[in-house]
């Protein structure tokens, strides 16, 4: 039987996605429900004075109108962030409470104050614009770089300050700049985005009277994480009587790891009102209170030696968490980020230092990249600086302080445990034709345009995340991955895992995978995902963790299926254990060359004694059935890398940036189905080249988000692409059976940096912002002419 | 979105009888079925008047082409009439927003509305076009009066509007990354006798260029406006683009317009 793992096999999901039988949470509706509608302040920050609900109340159609005060009174708790964080100086970061409903105050706009609950849709509107909300309306903070200059937001947490964190060693780096030739800084700003999913947040809450259970269908990536949260945290039922269904979700990109508030409210107030209730985001509710990502202000410096290598870093950042520490909220700009910032690179001390503020916008969180894209960003450009100043080719700098050997210790915290950033250099150098580049600038020249080649080599940190590694590095929780793989007595087999797929393909991927470990055609494997009802625990599908962690809970408990079955075709065909091997979906005895196929062996697991060899097949000590479990937990990360090119093409008189060329050689380790793999770097891509090139959220002095639809929040389109070139190395993973690395945010990661150091070399090394607008771009133009003609 | 009263109307007569001080004609719905829903219009009447037939078709004579108010723009772009006869026309319609708003928005109601960035007031202006009403005609160069403002009176509806065909003509636009509507959007057309340099997106409302067009009826060709330092004083300034970057655009798009006749 050929191996599934390796081809391109067309997507499981696709025939429903294509046909408009998928199933999302918008799709469901059930007998009886109301319709919610969140009355959210219009204010950046304000104390609330007063809620009056009579009118409304008296608005045709109502069920019910429920504020903070109900919320409060009924011990519902707040939303949390998931990961503590300790300042450089011992003391525990700090977080203000986040109650589902607001009470007192409102911290950004959109923060929800009360929910309206009607009979319709159009009735919880109508009712909703009667709610009376009395503000004291209070000066906004909304500067990143100036937030710890500003008023106090919440009582007690001075600065605006939640932590200030270090990784690495001031002292040794202080040495190492001491020795240096040569100190390159920069100034960054790692500009603000909107994840902005396909799908809009929903859900519809159900309540069953009679068996006192909730039912919550959610736009989740982590349905598990959110029961957990939901009942431990935000007491809203007891995790047995709460059910949590991630049905299909149209894409997540991290805005929809979140327990939200909307989650809780609808939860609790379906028991409250004993009536399933529905609540679909509009475009408009979701850019304002879907978590925003990135937005860092950084200043970084590399010391070099005068020939090139890299001797210390320095990264100072300042990370904007929003109004609220969210569940990777605190995680995401340290643990995510501080231990890559030092990139491929052999650089002997570094030091990570962030200040994360609170300010009166959306809470930031996870987004595509997490962290990384942040590290990459920095030492990326950086890099880039330093080839410039030093007279360096930019892949020769790079590849003279890349690691020579591996496993790979890197500056701050990871071991990489396999790679070959030489071999990935030399692919991405080839493929792009980084030789023929001065031909092609001066071809451009003629035309009177601009042209200009950026390199990216970056690494980062997935599959999130080993329990070892991360509780070594002060994070309490480890995240590993469950999965069980049921058999049926005829032999088709029921995958559950407790990953979750939103756009991941796991469907195909996962069995493929089950496929080939257990000899089962894929037609009969089913995954299964998304409910807590079905299956055990998980964590979910995040920081490209789904194949790394929950794949491999798949092999093993593939692997557990195979040896039960050998000890039972061991008793059926009257051998011993280990003579039987598999291979193929058949048990085989070695010396007898009797054969069962792993179908017979379930089927004989399930009815023993049916088949007539004898009484029962079943060894002593195991008992009927065919289902295994595993709970995997990685040893260490995984540690995708690789070199991207990009071209760019200026027009200096309009400032538009074209890309020209956009090459991606990636090591991703063992892939499971190309096709997948190249759907997820494009996306990938395209979200990387829109934060380089188009997307930026903005918010102006008084908190209002400047950026709130599509007029002005530029999405990237398809025409704003090149046809991707797309490569591989392939150096397996030597940390898990399939060798396997993440793939899912690579491209959101290399992007950004390699757009823009062909953007800043077009520009004669002048720095410019994300996004690279046509604006920002013809000064930077209108400046090089000035300077040019100056020289002459 | 509040309740209203949904009119289709058989004829020109009808709708401007239905027509009152809160009511508004709907045809291609673009702008006013969003604005509605976001709640910045509120309207007790809408008149539909895209089933009248005489509002929609393209007519093309020795000296002009005139297009039926109802029609849509994927009917302009796509009509080898428009094609042959002034091609920059077609090419405009076929830049105007995405597939769907091509299939549904009209010439008359991008008119009516007269947006600041939108693309067709331009051809009004650079086509010396008339607008044709149920009660009048009325120059393009006195129909639009400032921003989402016209000539046209309560209960007035555009009928057709008549473009005289030029000698050359081209329109360019820089557009907004995001929205995709003109940020500036310059249309020269050059008639027998002058030039036009009808410009959108950069002021509160589409404008002639007098100073651009002087020198090109001058001397028609891109050098004789090289360089050329627009005030910005009067020019629109938002996130995407400042006055003095949209005054520079003005001067490229309007280069790159006559490069391209």
């Amino acid at each position: 039987m050929a191996s599934l793992v390796g081809s391109r096999v067309e997507r499981k999901e696709d025939k429903r996605f294509l046909t408009g039988k998928g199933r999302y949470t918008a799709d469901i509706n059930l007998a009886n429900q109301t319709y919610a509608i969140f009355v959210r302040s219009p204010h950046a920050r304000a104390s609330i004075k007063k809620i009056n609900i009579d009118k409304a109340l008296k608005s045709s159609g109502v069920v019910s109108i429920l504020t903070g005060k109900e919320i409060a009174d009924d011990k519902i708790g707040g939303l949390i962030a998931g990961w503590a964080i300790r300042s450089e100086d011992g003391t525990e970061m700090k977080c203000p409470g986040n109650p589902p409903l607001a009470k007192d105050n409102v911290n950004f706009v959109g923060d929800p104050v009360a929910v309206v609950i009607a009979e319709s849709l159009a009735e919880a509107k109508e009712a909703a614009e009667k709610v009376e909300v009395d503000y004291k309306v209070l000066k906004a903070v909304t500067s990143t770089a100036d937030a710890m200059n500003g008023d106090t937001i919440h009582e007690g947490i001075d600065k605006n300050l939640c932590f200030d964190w270090l990784l690495g060693d001031r002292q040794k780096v202080k040495e190492a700049f001491d020795k240096a030739d040569k100190v390159i800084s920069i100034d960054i700003i790692n500009n603000r985005l909107i994840p902005n999913a396909m799908e809009p947040r929903a859900c519809v809450a159900d309540y069953n009277a009679a068996s006192e259970e909730i039912t919550l269908y959610t736009t989740s990536q982590n349905p598990h994480l959110s029961r957990l949260i939901m009942s431990a945290f935000g007491n809203v039922a007891p995790e047995h009587k709460l059910r949590v269904v991630a049905p299909d979700v149209g894409g997540g990109f991290g805005s929809k790891i979140n327990v939200y508030n909307e989650d809780i409210v609808c939860s609790w107030a379906a028991k409250k009102i004993n009536r399933a209730i529905k609540w679909v985001a509009e475009r408009s509710e979701s850019f304002l209170t879907d978590i925003h990502g990135r937005d860092h202000v950084t200043h970084a410096e590399l010391a070099v030696t005068k020939d090139g290598k890299f001797l210390g870093f320095k990264n100072e950042t300042i990370a904007n968490l929003g109004a609220y520490a969210r569940v990777f909220g605190t995680v995401t700009p340290t643990y995510l980020f501080g231990p890559c910032a030092t990139g491929v690179y052999e650089i002997p001390a570094a030091y990570t230092n962030v200040k994360a503020v609170y300010t009166n916008t959306a809470p930031v969180d996870a987004y595509r990249g997490a962290g990384r894209p942040e590290a990459t960003y920095t030492i990326e450009r950086l890099v880039e600086k330093a080839s410039m100043e030093l007279g360096i080719d930019k892949t020769e700098l790079r590849i003279k302080n890349f690691p020579t050997a591996f496993p790979f210790k890197q500056t701050l915290v990871h071991t990489v445990d396999s790679g070959d950033y030489v071999a990935g250099m030399e692919k991405a150098k080839q493929m792009a034709d980084y030789k023929g580049f001065e031909a092609r600038r001066k071809e451009s020249e003629a035309k009177g345009k601009l042209r200009g080649i950026g390199v990216t080599s970056y690494f980062e940190a997935c599959g999130i995340a080993p329990s070892a590694a991360v509780m070594s590095l002060g994070c309490g929780v480890g995240l590993w991955e469950s999965a069980e793989v049921r058999f049926n007595p005829t032999g088709q087999v029921t995958v559950y895992t407790g990953s979750h797929s939103h756009g991941q393909s796991h469907q195909t991927t996962f069995a493929q995978i089950a496929a080939d470990e257990l000899g089962v055609p894929i037609e009969n494997i089913d995954i299964v995902h998304g409910d807590t009802d079905k299956g055990t625990f998980g964590m979910g599908t995040y920081g490209s963790r789904s194949l790394a962690v929950g794949g491999i809970a798949i092999v093993n408990a593939c692997k557990k299926i195979v040896e039960k079955g050998k000890r039972v075709t061991a008793k059926m065909l009257e051998a011993n254990p280990e003579d039987v091997e598999f291979k193929d979906g058949e048990f085989i005895v070695s010396k007898s060359n009797k054969k069962k196929t792993i179908g017979e062996v379930a089927f004989a697991c399930y009815l023993p004694g049916v088949r007539d060899e004898m009484k029962s097949p079943l060894p002593e000590g195991d008992e009927p059935g065919l289902k295994e479990t595993s709970f995997y937990d990685p040893s260490n990360f995984s540690f995708p890398a690789g070199t991207h090119i990009a071209e760019v093409e200026i027009d200096p008189e309009t400032g538009h940036v074209k890309l020209e060329k956009y090459t991606a050689c990636d090591d991703f380790g063992r892939i499971i189905n190309p096709m997948v793999v190249e759907g997820q770097v494009h996306g990938g891509l395209a979200q990387g080249i829109g934060q380089a090139l188009y997307e930026n959220a903005e918010y102006d002095e008084t908190g209002q988000l400047m950026t709130g639809s599509y007029m002005d929040y530029t999405m990237p389109r398809a025409d704003n692409f090149p046809e991707f070139n797309i490569g591989y190395t392939c150096t397996h993973a030597t940390t898990n059976p399939l060798g396997v690395k993440g793939c899912g945010e690579a491209g959101a990661i290399a992007a950004p940096p390699t757009v823009m150091n062909a953007v800043i070399d077009a520009l004669g090394g002048q720095e410019v912002t994300m996004p690279a607008t046509a604006e920002k771009v013809w000064k930077a133009c209108k400046n090089l002419k000035k300077s040019n003609a100056k020289a002459a | 979105m509040k309740d209203f009263n949904y009119h289709s109307a058989k004829d020109s007569k009808e709708a401007s009888k239905l027509a009152s001080s809160s009511s508004a004609f709907l045809a291609g719905g673009m702008t006013t079925i969003p604005s509605m829903k976001l709640g910045l219009a509120t309207y007790k009447d809408l008149i539909d008047i895209k089933n009248i037939k005489k509002l929609s078709g393209i007519k093309v004579s020795g000296k002009s082409v005139t297009i039926g108010a109802a029609t849509k723009h994927v009917e302009v772009s796509n009509s080898k009439d428009v094609k042959k006869a002034i091609p920059s026309l077609s090419s405009l319609a076929e830049g105007i927003g995405d597939p769907q708003v091509r299939n549904r928005g009209t010439i008359g109601g991008s008119i009516a509305n007269n947006d600041p960035s939108a693309d067709y007031p331009s051809a009004c202006i650079a086509l010396n076009a008339t607008i044709h009403t149920n009660e009048r005609k009325i120059e393009a160069a006195k129909f639009f009066k400032g921003m989402f403002e016209t000539a046209l009176k309560k209960g007035e509806l555009i009928e057709a509007i008549e473009f005289q065909i030029p000698e050359k003509s081209s329109y360019q636009k820089h557009p907004n990354p995001a929205s995709r509507y003109a940020i500036v959007g310059v249309y020269v057309a050059k008639h027998k006798g002058d030039v036009n340099v009808a410009v959108t997106g950069a002021k509160s409302c589409v404008y002639n260029d007098k100073e651009m067009s002087k020198a090109l009826s001058g001397n028609f060709s891109s050098s004789s406006i090289d360089g050329m330092d627009l005030d910005s004083s009067e020019m629109n300034a938002d996130m995407h683009a400042s006055a003095e970057f949209r005054a520079s655009l003005v001067v490229t798009q309007a280069k790159k317009a006559v490069d391209a006749c």
